[in-house]
């Protein structure tokens, strides 16, 4: 097979047991790779239980996938999925780091996690050689202590092995770890690579901590497999790599800008728990990132053209030590105007202590947003807030509440559940609905681009419908099978490249496919079949949910009701979205996307893409939200 | 054509390893991070260290090898490896001050840069992307370059500490 390795890896951690499976050819025909694949392999292992399953326990599944565009294709990521315990769902949640391209060198398209280890752990991978190696030494490190410790013994010892066999010295390996949040099991943790990046949106640090993994180690020394066309690939390679050099501004920024545009110009950014979306704050300008933080202008992982990452270090002030990236705009949103925080260095020291505790910023941004407008309504105490003046703008305060989310200490542990049931806990406590503070969708803080201006990317129905939630790297839109919505996403994840390099158009996607695999698609086949599958897959698998949250369709395909409010302020003050349209926009959603009116995958169309076992298990989802529409 | 080599500033690069792409594809037809005779190394976020042949004015490497497997290449300068006649012993592996030959997984010779006969993959791209971390200089490499000649490792503990400062992060 061509552009695949062939073979997986799968590690049941209980057992100590390591096996490598074939690939089966069929099942990348059918699902391609990344998210798909390994949709495919959560749904074929875990979909009879699935609604029993505890994404925190043993039974789940830890999956890190490549596709069969990673490494070729400019841009190179892996996918991280499994049970995701803030959707109940899968969510591909992807990252860069190099462990995609050492894990093609040595062969293997993925790696499986089963079972719990019984002591802190790391799995080391070396060509042939898979291990289960105690972590006890790293465990409790913060990001950069771990990231260092762990990449000085493991290059030490790959350079003293390959001298000693007279092959010269290799590079480093590739690494992928959790911080302390991932080792407490904190539903909004993050898995991590080079320190700042980060699979945030899903919660898989927890599930990586919670079968006591601290990190992954691979090195492969061989070549990519092989490609269908090369010459093709050479001379397509080549016309992309030109094309994305042109993305001037870009290139130089990155997401950067995005922290004053996004609120100034497009009245999209999240501001104080969402309560506004629109500031004109100048400090926000990416100019002042620039000329405060960053260390290095161009910074990029494996074969990217882009190199749209910058490097920020505090080299003064009270700050004075933090590292970042820019920071991107979702963090500068996240960590900065949605908690009330306008000031650069402000956003790139929470943003450093997000990386050292292990969180994704998003989730936890949002959740700790969420607790400081609770307590600006004199909802939650300042005793219970474990003595945090929690108002907005306080930085320090912000910083202490992170270290307790990671820790789970005090109201923390609250918060360390994501925004989501944090509110159902709190309701609980408080005896009133709070669920209309969490501006989620499907347990998944909603991406920092809202919906009421209209003039970001996203529409009224981006998240309400869509099978990763409140991810914003995964929105709906209309037309259905169009290259805007879920299924380029979907596309994305699966091919497993970078969604900023891959706008050079659908159709030169589907070009490059051929070159790498030889499978002949076309995008229609993509819309109508594999992406398709995909899309059904995932929300057969979102629907069945559990244990602890089941999510009804008719309720829960919605957008927080926070985005049903009149925006407050700024140029498009009054504006708001209608239930009127955002029930209109699903019924055409589900009609063109092939869900029933309850917005469950038809059978029909389920039997058509192959997934007859899929449509028998969601029988008791259609039951279960028929009866409770009667209600 | 006369003798050349690539000046490397390791502060320009950003880790992009369009080098290692372009290289590997030249020389080997397919990506192959490990057989590129440029690999950039990242030990810590954003210390991207470029390393390739820095072309020893005594070249170590030839004399080192029992077989006579490498020559340099009268025009360019390069070290050139004969597929044939090597023998995969390492010694020039050992004897290079900054163990820059490489036996990757599969290969059945070392892989040593050859200044692609004189117009290197490597430096066109890294220019073509702007980063400018790759130069082609005409004529022989300073006599001084050996003191250069460090590992990897070696080098980006220093470049480390220009993006970091006093942080330990390698």
């Amino acid at each position: 097979m061509f552009g695949y390795a062939g073979k997986i890896i799968d590690i049941d951690l209980t057992r100590e047991k390591i096996t490598v499976r074939t690939l089966d050819k069929r099942d990348a025909k059918m699902f391609f790779g990344g998210r798909g694949l390994a949709t495919w392999i959560l749904w074929k292992e875990l979909g009879k239980r699935w609604s029993e399953i505890d994404p925190l326990g043993e039974e789940n599944l830890f999956i890190v996938m490549t596709g069969p565009l990673t490494g070729y294709y400019p841009g190179m990521k892996v996918c991280i999925c499994g049970k995701s315990p803030q959707s109940n769902g899968v969510i591909g949640s992807t990252l860069s780091s190099e462990i995609g391209i050492e894990l093609k060198a040595a062969g293997y398209d993925g790696i499986i996690l089963r079972g719990k280890a019984e002591e802190p752990s790391y799995i080391f991978i070396y060509d042939d050689e898979i291990d289960i190696r105690s972590a006890k030494k790293y465990w409790g490190l913060r990001g950069l202590d771990t990231l260092r410790e762990i990449m000085r013994d493991t290059y030490s010892e790959l350079r003293e092995r390959e001298l000693k066999r007279k092959k010269g010295i290799p590079k480093e390996p590739g690494i992928i770890y959790i911080g302390p949040a991932g080792e407490n099991k904190v539903r909004t943790a993050a898995v991590f690579a080079k320190f700042t990046h980060a699979a945030g949106y899903g919660g898989y640090g927890a599930v990586m901590g919670s079968k006591n993994i601290k990190a992954m180690v691979v090195k492969g020394t061989g070549k990519l497999p092989d490609v269908f066309d090369p010459e093709g690939f050479k001379e397509k390679l080549l016309a992309i790599h030109k094309r994305l050099f042109n993305f001037k501004t870009f290139r130089a920024y990155g997401t950067g800008p995005g922290g004053y545009v996004v609120g100034a110009i497009l009245s999209a950014e999240p501001v104080k728990n969402w309560q506004e979306e629109w500031h004109d704050k100048k400090s926000m300008s990416v100019a002042y990132f620039e000329s405060k933080a960053w260390v290095k202008k161009y910074w990029g992982d494996y074969g990217c053209p882009l190199a749209c990452m910058k490097i920020s270090v505090l080299r003064y002030g009270k700050y004075k030590g933090a590292i970042s990236d820019l920071p991107d705009y979702e963090l500068q949103a996240y960590l900065g105007p949605n908690l009330g925080i306008f000031g650069p260095e402000d956003i790139i020291y929470l943003s450093y202590l997000a990386d050292e505790l292990g969180v994704d910023a998003i989730n936890t941004g949002n959740a700790m947003a969420f607790a400081a407008e609770l307590y600006e309504k004199g909802i939650l105490s300042k005793e219970e807030l474990g003595g945090l003046d929690l108002k907005w703008g306080n930085t320090e305060a912000f910083a202490k509440l992170m270290e307790m989310i990671a820790y789970r200490e005090g109201i923390g542990d609250i918060l360390a559940e994501g925004t989501y049931r944090a509110a159902l806990k709190l309701s609980k406590i408080k005896g009133e609905d709070l669920t209309k503070y969490a501006v989620t969708v499907k347990g998944v803080a909603v991406g920092a681009h809202g919906i009421r201006s209209r003039l970001d990317f996203t529409n009224p129905i981006s998240y309400a419908v869509s099978v990763e939630g409140g991810d914003h790297t995964s929105t709906a839109d209309l037309p259905a099978k169009g290259e805007t919505g879920e299924l380029f996403a979907a596309f994305i994840d699966s091919a497993v490249i970078c969604m900023f390099t891959a706008r050079i158009g659908f159709a030169n996607l589907i070009e490059f496919t051929n070159i790498i695999t030889g499978f002949n698609w076309t995008p229609e086949k993509w819309m109508n079949e594999i992406g398709l599958r995909i899309i059904h897959l995932q929300r057969a698998l979102l629907l069945l949910g559990g244990p602890d949250i089941f999510w009804n369709p008719v309720k829960d395909d919605d957008n927080p009701l926070r985005f049903y409010e009149p925006l407050p302020s700024g140029p498009f003050k009054g504006q708001t979205i209608s239930r009127e349209e955002v029930n209109d926009l699903k019924k055409k959603y589900y009609t063109e996307i092939g869900y029933d009116e309850f917005g469950i995958p038809k059978s029909e169309v389920l039997k058509k893409l192959g997934l007859e076992d899929v449509d028998k298990a969601l029988e008791k989802v259609r039951e279960r939200v028929w009866k409770e529409s009667l209600l | 054509m006369g003798r050349m080599w690539i000046m490397i500033d390791p502060s320009r690069c950003a880790g992009c390893r369009l080098c290692e792409v372009a290289c590997s594809l030249k020389h080997e037809g397919i990506i192959w991070p490990e057989a590129s005779r440029i690999r950039v190394f990242e030990f810590a976020p954003g210390v991207n260290v470029p390393i390739t042949c820095f072309q020893c004015p005594d070249y170590p490497c030839v004399k080192a090898c029992p077989v006579k497997a490498l020559s340099v290449d009268p025009n360019t300068g390069a070290v050139i490896v004969d597929p044939i006649k090597c023998e995969l012993r390492g010694e020039c592996i050992e004897a290079c001050p900054a163990k820059i030959p490489r036996i990757p997984k599969g290969k059945d010779f070392v892989v040593i840069c050859d200044l692609c006969g004189g117009d290197p993959e490597c430096v066109k791209v890294c220019n073509a992307a702007g980063h400018g971390a790759l130069k082609l200089v005409e004529g022989p490499p300073p006599k001084i370059i050996k003191t250069f000649v460090r590992e990897p490792i070696e080098i980006a503990k220093d470049l480390a500490k220009k993006f970091y400062g006093e942080k330990e992060v390698i």
